[in-house]
């Protein structure tokens, strides 16, 4: 075994560890809220901190790919659909605490807050979208799909993760410090994989390239 | 007999008067932040204020509790989370402080805020805040109606306008060392707004002086606006011809008007404006016309279009 191939054992290791560690951030919520540390407005803070980390992990599982490019690291591939599933639980998470705590079930006032809201339309769509990923996200589906299709459909994730950082654009009164930061790391995320995708082309041409 | 002489200090062992200062204050935003954050409440020393008159301006709903009122703030000169001015707000100083009226008056003066405390009988006053964020609370302020200093300064026939500007400094403000807004933070109403007995210069909140964080030492309340309307820390107060451009409608013209009376069918471009969330409340409750105000000021604005004038 070593760090780039690990075996099944140590792989299972920092399987369960990742997966604990994604959990953090709900643990923390669910505490603040148990001993009443979530400020004077509770339900804004939750509605935020869900979208945060729902953004985060989508950054995070973008960023898989690039890594083990980067390092070598073959086993890093094993983590993403966990990584995956954890930015759509995280949404999922938000979006409920839109739907129950912030609008109690008002689908009235959601239809409208979808339909002329910019920023709660792409909010909404990036979540819809991300349902057909989670869901074909097990290993039958990826065979029933057949590999190629299945890339395809999942490909999705950019235009989720674009989404999302608009998403949060647009809903910031003033301070766009945050939704800058994310659409700083989401285009360098985006940008590696071109220039991947251009050394590849390039290799299959026989040029010889100097890898980083 | 040998006299005892202190050893001369190397001056290389002596900290330049600049690195002194900035570790003195590094320690005392430590220590002020974490203070804010376990202190209790009760112990947080502010200056009581007395001989205060009952007012009838009081809406007969429950209080805001005085930690949600510190704690929730927007006052971008300190930060723009929630949080943050409650945590760095400790750096204003309040004394000296005084308050310059200017302008389209006969009698132009420099207020000291002792004199303001003093020039008029404060007055308790219930009032409910909404933020253009959709999210309320009621607050027992303490003032008294602007109307009251600006008969003193006698404002000429040119003055169809006030402007408010608030202090103007990063070291106490830190927050300015951001350009989020375009400073000094700056407010303003139209004379007649400015006059409206519901206007309330104000000093204080929940019996006691103003909290750095809630605008101290002196801030203006205007109960039928957005809180955004309501200047805070104000320096000075200048009587104008010409309807001033205040912070908010430089920083988006299209999402903050002049007037930002509260009107629940008037949306905000991004958001809706129908309904609010009072802090503490979980459901939320529907948004009044002028804020609930709309018996004493829907007059001023009568033959307006408020959707025009948001």
């Amino acid at each position: 075994m070593t760090i780039k191939n690990l075996d099944n054992r140590a792989l299972g290791c920092v399987k369960t560890l990742v997966f604990l560690t994604s959990l953090l951030p709900l643990a923390k919520l669910g505490l603040a809220a148990y001993v009443d540390d979530l400020g004077a407005n509770p339900i804004e803070k939750i509605t935020h901190v869900t979208g945060y980390w729902a953004l985060t992990f989508l950054l995070i599982t973008l960023a898989v790919t690039p890594l083990r490019r980067l390092s070598g690291w073959l086993w890093l591939m094993r983590l993403r659909r966990m990584l995956g599933l954890f930015a759509f639980f995280y949404a999922a998470l938000h979006f409920s605490t839109y739907l129950v705590l912030d609008q109690f079930f008002d689908w009235d006032a959601i239809g409208k807050d979808i339909l002329k809201r910019p920023y709660i339309t792409i909010g909404f769509s990036a979540f819809v979208l991300l349902i057909p990923l989670a869901l074909t996200s097990n290993d039958a589906m990826i065979r029933r799909l057949g590999g190629k299709r299945w890339k395809t459909l999942h490909s999705v994730i950019y235009l989720c993760a674009i989404a999302g950082v608009v998403h949060f654009c647009w809903l910031v009164k003033k301070d766009l410090t945050n939704p800058i930061i994310f659409a700083v790391l989401l285009s360098l995320l985006l940008g590696m994989r071109f220039f991947f995708r251009f050394l590849n082309a390039d290799k299959r041409k026989g040029t010889r390239h100097v890898v980083i | 007999m040998k006299t005892y002489k202190p050893p001369a200090i190397p001056s290389s062992e002596i900290t330049p008067q600049a690195l002194f200062h900035a570790r003195r204050k590094f320690m005392q935003m430590a220590g002020g932040a974490s203070l804010a954050a376990i202190w209790p409440q009760a112990l947080w020393a502010a200056d009581k204020l007395t001989d205060v008159k009952k007012s009838a301006y009081n809406v007969a709903e429950e209080l805001t509790p005085l930690k949600d009122v510190t704690r929730y703030n927007n006052f971008y000169e300190f930060g723009t989370s929630k949080d943050e001015p409650a945590i760095n707000a400790g750096s204003l100083r309040t004394r000296p402080w005084t308050v310059t009226v200017e302008g389209e008056v006969k009698k132009p003066k420099v207020f000291d805020i002792d004199e303001l405390l003093k020039m008029a009988p404060l007055e308790e006053r219930v009032y409910r805040l909404r933020c253009v964020e959709a999210w309320s609370m009621v607050v027992p302020w303490l003032g008294y109606s602007l109307a009251e200093l600006i008969k003193r300064v006698e404002p000429t026939s040119n003055a169809k306008f006030v402007e408010f500007v608030s202090l103007h400094d990063p070291e106490q403000m830190p927050g300015q060392k951001t350009a989020v807004l375009d400073w000094p933070y700056r407010e303003g109403l139209r004379i007649d707004e400015a006059m409206h007995p519901l206007t309330l210069l104000t000093l204080g909140l929940y019996g006691e002086v103003l909290p750095n964080q809630n605008g101290a030492p002196v801030r203006i309340v205007t109960p039928w606006k957005y809180g955004f309307k309501s200047a805070k820390s104000i320096v000075k107060i200048r009587f104008v011809d010409k309807q001033p451009v205040t912070s908010w409608m430089k920083a988006g013209p299209g999402e903050y008007g002049f007037y930002a009376n509260v009107n629940p069918e008037v949306d905000h471009p991004r958001w809706s404006q129908a309904k609010e969330r009072r802090i503490g409340e979980f459901l939320k409750r529907k948004t009044l016309m002028f804020n609930g105000y709309a018996d004493e000021v829907a007059g001023l604005y009568a033959g307006m279009d408020l959707k025009q004038n948001f």
